[in-house]
């Protein structure tokens, strides 16, 4: 920790690039995803990239080993969907803490071979899962939820678990398209430490999925932040989705409101008609400077489509900038809905924040009379004044 | 609690704000928080079953990411004492924060709202109870919050709306002048601070502040008249009678700062009788009433949820005239729009009452308006901007942190090439931002508009042939914003003639100084200096209008201050900036306009001459001064003093620091705090000069001093008294500034560092400070002579003081 913590202050730190794209280029057909161990398994797995890190080891440790000379400070183990409720799809979920744990002692073994000129980190990576905790899968019923928080916070503590017994330096919940679903991670994270009596430095990532600068589940990048600022965590950062050029605003805004260290690891752009990136190394380095050059940046590295050659390309844009220096923020209550809400109590009255009162049982007796009743149509109706 | 939390969820208008889960259910708060993706506030926990209960209660709720409310309660029950309140407060805050690691801004404290007037004595002071443990508590611990629930005060009048409304304004303006951040409160039936009835709002604050014994049982009986009267009616709507005999204007003000729309359509009409045309309606009575709403809501007389409902009476009043205003501009026969107008209120803010009036006043002149709504980030203003090929971009905001905004987007327009002017507006938006932090941002054309009323005339320039005019006159003027000329038709005297009334002092015998020569300080305590800033002159460097300490009652103002505090503080701790001063005391004595200094008592050899200057106006008093005038003259021993201060010693390198991170406003932020140590180091240094010279027992307060209520001045070459830079000349050889303290004097005789403060010592009683203003060419001549100094030069120098053209 020490020693992560003494790198982020001398210079801007290299993350490696996407693990599914470096292993499609291996091609490997439903009997190689099986290996020997899974020859048996009574559904399909291919496609269970996580899997390989039990059935095809050295092809994960291979990947690391391309990542790692292209001038990666920090790797991410290979297990994006390792939790009981993404592996549900392939019947694997008995298998997630072994999953979790090969992963990341192969990630930990070649980084170890790697140390010797200066020091490099395996990232426990930690996807969002296939669930939204705070959205409805059915139209027809908006208060339903494919998952719960409950759910959410068992599965990824398994996980966490197999990623730090394995050895991770970092845990790195990713890609999150809710902010609730983050939370459920954080709150596993914090438990588990508790727990075990540990601490490790958390990265937290979400992903702004449309233009306007919301992650899926509707909150905006500040009130996104507020929404999780309360764990203890390294960085706060964003990464996949749009790529780099349309990530630029949020990353400023950002680095502009938290007073923590950033990182961002971009798509090499979006997929186009065919499936492929856009983004050549040489472009996306560029953008990325950038952002280096305007001093918003202590990680970086890429998501879906990148590969070695674009990790190379951004360790030597980045090379001779200087790391950010974490934002000085103001201190007030900060709240959040979709949209942020910050309490400053250092100035009188035009800021004083009105709390609604009819929406509560005791002062509204209409309200109550629909709770009781059940007539939540109409207590959202009182609500929505 | 789940099913429901899940349907809000679904419901953008409502998932928008912060949730408040309420419960007194441990349970239910649990499932509440595993509802919400943002930040919630938990409705409460408290001490009332022990310290460990409330201790994994408040770990839970920081593991889950939730600001927390605590109740005044603890084992032994309810707090109803200001100093249990504080005490419970306090408890709870030192676990919250020491034992279990909150963030204390996620703390906020209920001291519990008690209900008064229930005829138990003991409950009286219930209502002061609240107010001053929500001052002390804030006061104790600044970052957390306080809130309350501010409708349990009144229970005692349940069923009269006009003294409970009356009481819950009156108490949460109390409160919230003590602390008070949040409450829960039903918005909608509030009444205004400043609308209470006197004799009402006088028989609830006794209550309230339990202010006579008898309170409560006048405050009862004034109930039982208004139950009688108005049963149960809202003082909002009490004033019904009144409506006929008051003005269309005032009953439209009326209706919109009460947000009333029930009367709104016969009182347009009525208007409409009396204005000859929808538009006039809209910019006359309506923004009236529009601009009280305003200056209540920043008093904080008034409250959000009100302004809303007030903007719905302006949309709605716009609405109904919007027809007529359709017709008169058919019958103006221009159908062919103008130009394209981009309007938007910037990503962040939500107010777009006046964004919306400029949109219809726009249209109304046949612009084409794109209105892009409220919180529209860069990208979509400047995508849209460019897609649609619009003409201009105007862009608003209310709150401050949309003018960061606005900012920010005119470095995008930069950065994206853009070319088309860019509007500022919006209530807290000024000319002084547009000019220092927006317009240098942008390449092209800014203009801040003022309000609704000047955006046609803006927006006609800029698309017509006058657009070159109107951006120059911009440039300059946000150029010279600080620059003032004035002109004026004087008659002037002669110089001989101003020169016989001159003023007739005693000299009596003058006091002589301690020592004659130099003194200097090359490291001066910035503390020191500190508390002779005066800041005056501060606001009045950032435009803002209003007198210090007073002017802190306007938030821009405080926020300013606190960055300068912030700002200073960093200064004086880290030692960024270096003070030093220099001055002396030489014999002296006038002779005519001039003082000749002496290098001792001889008084033979003048070792320098000042030359002053004559006012040959016309004054009140029959008097024109000189400076020299405050000296004696020959047969009469006298002194004069002469210093030099500066604290810009480091600014540069400190606005270096800045704007290499391009923060403008902390670069003149340290200018402005330079410029003021420097004002403040002069006073400094006079107050020593003095004590070392004729007021050796002088004992004045700061603001005395700020005030100059001591006896002498100290005027600066440059200055109304004596408009001559070049007099700083001999000053600098007396006492040899440059190689003593560093100050240079630029060929424009201009200091540098910058925040330098010269001038001279007069020690005289009836010394004052007056200005030359303008002269005449006798007075310019004769003083050429004197000064040996060619007359195109001497003309040169005091350009702006000449009374005549120069050939």
């Amino acid at each position: 920790m020490e020693k992560l913590l003494e790198a982020l202050q001398q210079r801007i730190l290299i993350m490696d690039g996407a693990m599914g794209t470096m292993i499609q280029r291996y091609k490997l057909d439903e009997a190689g995803y099986r290996g020997s161990q899974f020859r048996n398994h009574p559904r399909d797995l291919k496609g269970a990239n996580d899997l390989l890190s039990l059935t095809q080891p050295q092809i994960i440790e291979e990947i690391h080993r391309a990542y790692l000379d292209a001038g990666a400070d920090i790797i991410e183990t290979n297990t994006f969907n390792a939790q009981a409720i993404s592996m549900a799809d392939y019947g694997l979920e008995p298998h997630v803490y072994d999953i979790n744990h090969a992963s990341a002692q192969i990630a930990r073994k070649v980084v170890d071979t790697y140390s010797s000129d200066r020091p490099r980190f395996v990232a426990g990576s930690i996807g969002p899962t296939n669930r939204t905790a705070s959205l409805s899968p059915d139209v027809n019923n908006p208060a339903f939820r494919g998952v719960t928080f409950d759910q959410l916070v068992d599965a990824y503590y398994e996980q966490v678990r197999g990623l730090v017994d394995g050895g991770v330096d970092i845990l790195l919940p990713e890609t999150t398209f809710d902010t609730l679903n983050l939370k459920a991670a954080l709150f596993a994270i914090q438990k588990f430490c508790a727990d075990r009596d540990v601490r490790l430095p958390v990265m937290a990532s979400i992903t702004i999925t449309d233009a306007s600068g919301r992650t899926l589940s509707g909150q905006t990048v500040e009130a996104s932040w507020n929404s999780i600022s309360h764990a203890p965590l390294l960085t706060v950062g964003i990464n996949c989705a749009l790529g780099a050029r349309e990530m630029r605003p949020h990353i400023e805004e950002l680095a502009r409101i938290a007073p923590i260290y950033i990182h961002c690891y971009p798509n090499a752009g979006l997929p186009n008609a065919l499936g492929e990136y856009d983004e050549t190394p040489q472009s996306m380095s560029a953008l990325l400077r950038d952002f280096a050059e305007n001093n918003w940046l202590n990680i970086v590295g890429g998501c879906c489509g990148t590969t070695p050659d674009h990790i190379r390309a951004i360790a030597a844009a980045v090379r001779d900038l200087p790391p950010r220096q974490p934002a000085k923020v103001d201190r007030f209550l900060r709240l959040s809905g979709l949209e942020s809400l910050t309490v400053r109590p250092d100035s009188i009255g035009s800021n004083f924040v009105v709390v609604g009162e009819r929406t509560n049982i005791t002062g509204s007796p209409k309200f109550a009379q629909c709770i009781k009743s059940g007539d939540l149509d109409g207590a959202l109706a009182i609500a929505r004044k | 609690m789940s099913q429901f939390l899940n349907l809000i969820g679904s419901e953008p208008d409502i998932a928008r704000v912060p949730l408040m889960i309420d419960s007194s259910k441990w349970s239910v708060i649990e499932a509440g928080l595993k509802c919400a993706q943002g930040k919630s506030v938990v409705n409460s926990i408290s001490l009332k079953e022990g310290e460990e209960k409330f201790r994994d209660q408040a770990r839970l709720i920081k593991r889950y990411g939730a600001a927390v409310v605590v109740m005044a309660f603890d084992e032994r029950g309810q707090a109803d004492t200001i100093e249990r309140k504080v005490a419970i407060g306090s408890r709870a805050y030192d676990i919250l924060v020491n034992e279990v690691g909150f963030d204390p801004t996620d703390i906020i404290f209920d001291p519990n709202v008690l209900t008064v007037a229930t005829g138990i004595e003991e409950h009286n002071n219930y209502g002061i109870a609240f107010i001053e443990a929500v001052r002390q508590l804030r006061q104790k611990y600044p970052l957390a919050n306080a809130s309350g629930g501010i409708s349990n005060v009144s229970f005692s009048f349940r069923g009269n709306k006009v003294v409970r409304e009356a009481m819950h304004a009156a108490f949460l303006y109390h409160a919230i002048h003590a602390g008070l951040t949040m409450g829960i409160v039903n918005a909608g039936q509030l009444a205004i601070y400043d609308e209470i009835p006197k004799d009402l709002l006088e028989l609830v604050e006794d209550v309230l502040l339990n202010r006579r014994p008898d309170a409560t049982e006048r405050l009862l009986s004034f109930a039982e008249s208004v139950k009688d009267v108005a049963a149960g009616v809202s003082p909002a709507e009490a004033g019904e009678d009144a409506r006929l005999h008051t003005s269309v204007e005032e009953r439209l003000s009326h209706a919109l700062v009460k947000g009333i729309i029930d009367h709104l359509e016969p009182d347009l009409e009525e208007a409409r009788t009396k204005y000859p045309n929808a538009l006039s309606i809209i910019e006359g009575p309506l923004m009236s009433g529009m601009n009280i709403v305003g200056d209540l809501f920043g008093s904080g007389k008034m409250f959000l949820p009100q302004v809303v409902k007030s903007a719905r009476v302006m949309k709605k009043a716009v609405a109904y005239l919007l027809p007529y205003m359709e017709a008169e501009k058919a019958k103006a026969g221009g159908v062919s729009v103008r130009g394209k107008v981009l309007l938007a209120t910037v990503k962040g803010d939500v107010h777009d009452i006046g964004k919306n009036i400029v949109g219809v006043v726009l249209g109304c002149n046949n612009y084409e308006v794109l209105d892009l709504g409220v919180m529209v980030s860069a990208e979509k203003i400047l995508d849209t901007a460019e897609k649609e090929h619009v003409d201009i971009v105007g862009l608003s905001g209310l709150i401050t942190p949309s003018l960061d905004e606005m900012v920010h987007v005119a470095h995008e327009m930069d950065r994206r090439h853009f070319d088309k002017p860019l509007l500022i507006g919006g209530a807290t938006t000024s000319k002084l931002h547009t000019a220092v932090k927006i317009a240098p941002r942008y390449s092209h054309a800014t203009v801040h508009v003022l309000d609704a009323s000047r955006a046609v005339g803006v927006v006609s320039s800029l698309l017509t042939d006058k657009r070159d005019e109107l951006v120059d006159a911009t440039r300059r003027e946000y150029e010279k914003l600080r620059e003032t000329h004035k002109t004026r038709d004087i008659t002037l005297l002669t110089i001989e003639d101003a020169r016989r009334r001159k003023p007739v002092l005693e000299y009596g015998k003058p006091a002589r100084p301690t020592f004659f020569g130099v003194r200097s300080y090359d490291d001066f305590p910035l503390d020191r200096i500190e508390p002779l800033i005066d800041w005056n002159p501060f606001f009045q460097a950032w435009e803002l209008r209003g007198r210090f300490p007073k002017i802190l009652d306007e938030p821009r103002a405080r926020e300013l201050f606190d960055d300068a505090q912030k700002l200073l503080r960093e200064i004086v701790t880290k030692r960024l900036l270096t003070a030093r001063a220099v001055y002396g005391f030489w014999p002296a004595n006038a002779s005519g306009d001039d003082v000749e200094l002496y290098p001792d008592e001889l008084r033979r050899n003048p070792i320098a001459r000042l030359h002053t200057l004559r006012q040959q106006q016309e004054t009140t008093t029959g008097r024109n001064f000189a400076l020299a005038d405050f000296v004696a003259p020959k047969d009469i021993p006298d002194y004069l003093g002469a210093f030099a201060v500066t604290t810009g010693i480091g600014v540069a390198e400190l606005v270096a620091r800045f704007e290499r991170d391009h923060d403008d406003y902390n670069s003149i932020m340290t200018k402005a705090l330079a410029d003021r140590l420097a004002e403040g180091l002069a006073e400094v240094i006079h107050r020593e000069a003095r004590r070392a010279w004729y007021a050796p027992d002088e004992n004045l307060s700061n603001e005395d001093l700020i005030a100059e209520k001591y006896r002498g001045i100290r005027p600066a070459p440059g200055y109304p008294a004596c408009p001559d830079h070049t007099e700083k000349g001999p000053l600098w050889t007396l006492l040899e500034v440059e190689e003593t303290i560093g100050i240079r004097l630029t060929e424009s005789y201009a200091m540098w560092p910058a925040a330098s403060v010269s001038g001279l010592y007069f020690s005289h009683p009836e010394a004052r400070y007056f200005a030359v203003d303008m002269i005449t060419r006798d007075q310019v001549e004769n003083y050429a002579a004197r000064k040996g100094m060619p007359l195109a030069q001497v003309e040169r120098w005091l350009a702006p003081n000449l009374a005549y053209e120069v050939e």
